[in-house]
C-alpha cells in the first residue's frame, strides 16, 4: 500500500516539478538567461492567487486566473526592468553580461521576496484547490487535486511541445535557441521572439506557482529553495534540454517522496542535492545535455 | 593606484581612531560589523571581480567557519584561537571539496554548486538541531573580548590584514592571470596557463578569509545562527556590498560594506522594507554604474 502511495504522490509532485522547472529551461534555451528570480515568480503567482481567491473571497477560479496573470506580468517586468536593460547596457562589458544578469535577477528576486512578505504575508499560505474531494486509486485514497495537478502539468508540457514543433512561432523559438543570428538574417525580429518566450515563460510559471500553492502551500521564505530546486532539476537534466528536465524532475520528485516517506520529512531535500553534486562530479552535462 | 592607496590608508587611520574618541558602544559595534562584512565582501570580490565566477554561497563558507568554531568551543571547550583555526580550516577544506569539480567546468555550474551548498548546510543544521542548536542557534561560552573597543580592533586588524593580502594577490602576476582567466579563458589557456589551478587557489584564499571572519564573528556575537551566518540572505548582503562598492577593486567592497551596514542601521525604522530598498539600490547601481561607488568616484576624477 505504501508503495502505491509513494508511486502516486511521487508522480504528482514530479509532474509539478517538471512544470516548475520547464519555464526556467525555456528561457535559458531561447535567450541564454538563467533567471534567478524564478522562485520569486512562482511564489508571486501563488500569493496573488491566495490573496484574490481566499483572502478577499474571490473564489478558487478567479484566484487561479489572477495568479496566472500575475505570473505573466511579473515575467514581463523581470525581462523589461532587469534582463533587457542589462543585456543592452553599454557600460557592462560583453564578457561580464552573464554575471550581471545572474546578479541582477538575484537582486530582483530578493526585492520580490521582501515585497511579497510586506504586501501580503510572511506566514505560509495555501491556495484554495480548484477541485476538491478524494478518489480511490488501487486502494489508496488520493486527493483529486493531486490527479488534477498531474493532468494539468502534462497538458501544459504537451501544449508546449505542440507549440514548439507544430507552429511557426514555436519554430522561431527553437531557431532562436539554436542560431539567433541566422534567424535575424531571414528577417525575424529577435525582440519579438524574446517577448514571446518571456510571455510563455510567465504563463507556465504562473500555472506552476498556483498549483504549487494549492498542493504544498508556499511562503515568501521558500523562494531561495524553490529557485535552487528548479536550477538543480534543470542542470541535472542538462541545461536547455526540455525532455532532460522532465526526466530529472521525476528523478528528483521520486527521490524526495521516497525520502520523506521512508526516512523523515526533514531529510526530504538532502538526497536530491547530493545527487546533483555527484552528477556535477561525474557527468556535468546532465542526463540529456550536450557539451 | 598609488593615490587610491594613500587615500585608503588615510581613511583607515581615521576610522581606526574613532573608537578611541569616546563614541558610544553602539557606533563601535556598527563599525565592527562593517569590518566583518568588508572581509566577506573583499573575499567574494576576488572570485567575482577577478576570476569571473559568481559564488552564491559566501554564506556557506562563513557558516562552515562559524559553526566549525562554535561547535569546537561549545562541545570541547578548546581555546578560542584553536576554535577559530578549526573553523577556518573547515571552511577551506569544505569549500574546496565542493568547488573543485565545479571550477573545472565552464558555465553557471559553479554558481549552482555554491547555491546548493548553502541549502544543504542549512538543512543539515536543522536536521542535527540537537548538536547545532537548529533554528535557535548555538551559543558559545567564550567571547573575543568583553570591551566593545577591543572587539573592534580585532575586527579592524582582520580587515586590514585581509585587505592588504587580497590587494597584494590581486595586483600580483597571479592576480593578472586570474583576471585573464575570468575575461578570456580560451586565450589564457592558449598562453599556457592552467586556469583551473588559478581559480582553485583564488577560491581557497576566498574561503580562508570568509571562514576566518565567520569564525571570529561567532565569538563576537556569542552565538552561531542560521539567520546571521548561513541564510541565503546573508550571502546576498555580501554580494550587494561587493557589487555596490565596485567589483574588481578589493577596496570598493569595503565601501560597499560600510554603505550596506550603515544603510541597514539608518533604515531600521523601515522594518523589512529596508532590505527591499537596499536591494533596489544595488540593482540600480549595477544597471546604471556597473563599476559601483568606487567606479563613480574614479570616473569623475578621470
Amino acid at each position: 500500500m505504501l508503495a502505491v502511495q509513494i508511486l502516486i504522490d511521487g508522480f504528482a509532485i514530479s509532474a509539478l516539478y517538471a512544470l516548475g522547472a520547464l519555464g526556467f529551461t525555456l528561457i535559458f534555451g531561447v535567450s541564454g538567461v538563467l533567471n534567478l528570480a524564478h522562485g520569486a515568480i512562482l511564489v508571486t503567482s501563488a500569493m496573488v492567487a491566495w490573496y484574490v481567491g481566499t483572502d478577499s473571497g474571490g473564489g478558487a477560479f478567479t484566484g487561479a486566473a489572477a495568479g496566472v496573470a500575475a505570473g505573466v506580468v511579473t515575467a514581463f517586468l523581470t525581462y523589461g526592468l532587469v534582463v533587457r536593460p542589462i543585456q543592452r547596457s553599454k557600460a557592462i562589458p560583453a564578457v561580464e553580461r552573464e554575471l550581471f544578469v545572474l546578479t541582477g535577477t538575484l537582486l530582483w528576486g530578493v526585492m520580490l521576496q521582501i515585497g511579497l512578505a510586506d504586501i501580503f504575508t510572511s506566514t505560509p499560505i495555501t491556495v484554495e484547490q480548484l477541485v476538491t474531494g478524494t478518489i480511490n486509486i488501487f486502494g489508496v485514497r488520493t486527493a483529486t487535486n493531486e490527479v488534477f495537478i498531474a493532468v494539468v502539468s502534462w497538458a501544459v508540457l504537451g501544449a508546449l511541445w505542440l507549440l514548439v514543433n507544430r507552429t511557426p512561432a514555436g519554430r522561431r523559438l527553437l531557431a532562436a535557441s539554436i542560431n539567433p543570428r541566422a534567424l535575424t538574417l531571414v528577417g525575424v525580429e529577435l525582440d519579438h521572439v524574446h517577448l514571446l518566450a518571456w510571455g510563455i515563460y510567465g504563463l507556465i510559471a504562473g500555472i506552476a506557482g498556483v498549483l504549487l500553492g494549492s498542493f504544498l502551500g508556499t511562503s515568501s521564505a521558500y523562494i531561495p529553495a524553490l529557485t535552487g530546486t528548479a536550477f538543480a532539476i534543470v542542470v541535472l537534466g542538462g541545461l536547455g534540454s526540455v525532455s532532460g528536465t522532465v526526466i530529472a524532475a521525476y528523478v528528483v520528485g521520486y527521490l524526495e517522496t521516497l525520502t520523506a516517506y521512508l526516512v523523515s520529512p526533514s531529510w526530504r531535500a538532502v538526497p536530491a542535492l547530493l545527487l546533483l553534486l555527484a552528477v556535477l562530479y561525474f557527468r556535468p552535462q546532465g542526463i540529456l545535455g550536450r557539451r | 593606484m598609488k593615490k587610491q592607496l594613500i587615500i585608503a590608508v588615510i581613511v583607515l587611520a581615521v576610522v581606526g581612531i574613532v573608537p578611541l574618541t569616546g563614541v558610544s558602544d553602539y557606533i563601535t559595534g556598527v563599525l565592527t560589523m562593517i569590518c566583518f562584512y568588508a572581509v566577506f565582501a573583499m573575499s567574494w570580490d576576488l572570485l567575482f571581480g577577478y576570476a569571473g565566477e559568481v559564488n552564491f554561497g559566501p554564506s556557506f563558507l562563513i557558516g562552515v567557519g562559524a559553526y566549525g568554531a562554535g561547535l569546537a568551543d561549545a562541545n570541547y571547550g578548546l581555546p578560542v584561537v584553536v576554535c577559530i583555526a578549526i573553523g577556518t580550516l573547515a571552511a577551506v577544506v569544505g569549500g574546496l571539496l565542493l568547488a573543485i569539480p565545479a571550477l573545472r567546468l565552464r558555465g553557471p555550474y559553479f554558481g549552482l554548486i555554491t547555491l546548493v551548498a548553502v541549502l544543504l548546510l542549512q538543512d543539515m543544521i536543522e536536521i542535527f538541531a540537537g548538536t547545532t542548536g537548529g533554528e535557535i542557534g548555538l551559543s558559545v561560552p567564550d567571547v573575543l573580548a568583553v570591551s566593545a573597543t577591543v572587539n573592534f580592533y580585532y575586527a579592524f586588524a582582520l580587515m586590514v590584514a585581509a585587505g592588504g593580502f587580497l590587494l597584494l594577490v590581486a595586483n600580483s602576476p597571479f592576480g593578472l592571470i586570474l583576471q585573464a582567466s575570468g575575461q578570456d579563458p580560451v586565450e589564457a589557456q592558449a598562453l599556457g596557463f592552467n586556469i583551473v589551478k588559478y581559480k582553485v587557489v583564488a577560491f581557497g584564499i576566498s574561503a580562508f578569509f570568509s571562514g576566518l571572519a565567520g569564525a571570529m564573528l561567532v565569538f563576537y556575537l556569542g552565538t552561531a545562527s542560521v539567520s546571521a551566518m548561513v541564510d541565503v540572505a546573508v550571502g546576498i548582503q555580501v554580494i550587494i556590498a561587493a557589487v555596490l562598492g565596485g567589483r574588481r577593486t578589493i577596496i570598493g567592497p569595503v565601501l560597499g560594506a560600510a554603505f550596506l551596514v550603515g544603510a541597514g542601521e539608518v533604515l531600521r525604522p523601515a522594518g523589512q522594507m529596508s532590505g527591499f530598498i537596499v536591494a533596489a539600490l544595488a540593482l540600480g547601481v549595477i544597471m546604471l554604474v556597473p563599476d559601483g561607488l568606487l567606479g563613480m568616484v574614479r570616473g569623475r576624477r578621470a
